[in-house]
């Protein structure tokens, strides 16, 4: 694999990646927060980013390699890493020394993967479909009624609220370790870790209240 | 106390191996687990049957041979301690006691608890040294002005006695720790810094040969290491491997 032959630089990689996604993560939180508070605002923020050639022609496939590359990558790790141990124990007290979120980010991984299917299902393809695929006139205030429409049912409310539950817990402990990985551990990495922590908790909790609040509050169709 | 133990008994690399379940009676609370296995393996072979073979040597945790994963944990439910420094005091009467080889694809078992950790050695050889003119005109070492905190910092990486318990508790039998203190206690140093590049580049790269694991900073080699080694070994690896690929 060239460049990522060492399982280091294949770690620094995936610290790399995730960090992007973390950070797309909040740039998406952002603007879903507007729905609840400033429908207007969202309108207008969902019609740049749908429109806009720099975000749909270039940030677009970068994110989509970025999604791809980090599951992809994960895979390729978790294969790598049970290799590794060939035989297992048959006793193994792993809370003794680690955290489960810690040991399973392949399981909190493949729920993310699974909700970004159901996401896609949900949001992009109508998105591509409506607008590439239908000779359907641009309307910058349709955003705001079709997400909110989309909370609507319960099951997908209850899916959504368990894969952002998973979200926090591969955050919990991948967002931190992406620094690790990187050899980031100085006077700062106690603050680091704390924020890290904090972000862990907050954003997913903030986006599954965002879902919860549409699902209550449902517009008549 | 009275013990039931479960033991993986194994005849030779090539055999498949098996739990076999042992009893011990009157085994004191002041025995330390390898006095333990003492009794048990004398119990044996009055009845005529194969001790139990492990590994153990100075008994004082400080040559790192005793290796057992006791428990489900390498060296057992204590903390900063080997194997010969775990007292039976850590278990209770009647308690039933699971005792494996440490587990990784570069540690094969060579018979029941003994397993083959040569793989560490040829990590070290690949780097794990610094060159020194032994010809008779060595420099005194205390003649080089080194900062109080990279000393002790050395040392504290240097402390590592490479047990492979670090390997034995990772989930992905990862040896980042392990070669982390190696790499870190000459990187600390001025002595190490002139081979630096070429030492990190190449005890990876024989890392990656012997079949370990990738580090996903679980923190588990931290917590069970007897030394104490902490993760900024790891932290400091990372740092060393990248600006090393970066140099070429």
């Amino acid at each position: 694999m060239g460049i990522l032959s060492s399982s280091i630089a294949r770690k620094v990689a995936m610290a790399l990646s995730g960090l992007f996604l973390v950070f797309f993560l909040a740039q998406h939180f952002t603007i879903n927060l507007t729905s609840i508070i400033a429908p207007d605002t969202f309108n207008s923020w969902s019609h740049f980013m749908g429109t806009n050639g720099l975000v749909q022609y270039l940030l677009q496939p970068v994110l989509i390699f970025g999604v791809v590359f980090h599951f992809v990558m994960g895979f390729v790790l978790e294969l790598k890493n049970r290799n590794a141990r060939a035989i297992g124990y048959q006793a193994y007290k792993g809370n003794a020394s680690s955290s489960w979120a810690s040991r399973n980010m392949i399981i909190s991984g493949v729920v993310i993967l699974a909700f970004l299917g159901l996401h896609f299902y949900d949001f992009w393809i109508p998105e591509i479909v409506h607008k590439y695929f239908e000779s359907n006139p641009e309307d910058p205030t349709r955003y705001y009624a079709e997400t909110v429409h989309k909370f609507e049912s319960p099951v997908r409310v209850g899916l959504y609220v368990f894969a952002f539950v998973l979200l926090a817990l591969h955050l919990w402990h991948g967002f931190s370790s992406a620094f690790q990985s990187m050899g980031f551990n100085n006077a700062y990495s106690k603050a680091l870790k704390g924020f890290t922590k904090l972000f862990a908790v907050i954003i997913p909790l903030g986006f599954i209240f965002i879902a919860l609040y549409h699902h209550f509050n449902q517009l008549p169709h | 106390m009275n013990l039931t133990l479960k033991i993986w008994r194994q005849k030779d690399a090539e055999t498949k191996g098996k739990m076999v379940v042992y009893k011990v009676t009157d085994i004191s609370e002041h025995m330390s687990f390898l006095e333990m296995m003492d009794v048990l393996n004398e119990q044996l072979v009055n009845s005529n049957e194969e001790p139990v073979a492990f590994d153990h040597d100075c008994r004082e945790g400080i040559c790192g041979m005793c290796s057992m994963q006791i428990n489900g944990e390498p060296h057992g439910p204590d903390r900063g301690v080997t194997t010969c420094q775990l007292h039976m005091r850590m278990f209770k009467d009647g308690d039933t006691i699971t005792i494996e080889p440490f587990r990784a694809k570069a540690f094969p078992v060579i018979k029941d608890l003994v397993v083959d950790r040569s793989s560490f050695e040829r990590i070290q050889q690949a780097g794990g040294f610094i060159s020194v003119n032994t010809s008779g005109n060595t420099q005194d070492a205390n003649a080089i002005p080194i900062p109080k905190y990279a000393a002790d910092e050395a040392m504290d990486s240097a402390t590592c006695i490479g047990c492979g318990a670090c390997v034995a508790a990772c989930k992905n039998a990862s040896a980042m720790l392990f070669v982390g203190a190696k790499v870190s206690q000459y990187a600390l140093l001025p002595q190490g810094r002139v081979e630096a590049t070429e030492r990190v580049l190449n005890m990876v790269e024989q890392m990656d040969k012997e079949g370990f694991g990738n580090c996903t900073n679980t923190g588990a080699c931290e917590i069970e290491c007897p030394k104490g080694i902490s993760l900024e070994n790891i932290a400091r690896l990372n740092r060393e491997y990248l600006s090393a690929s970066l140099k070429g």
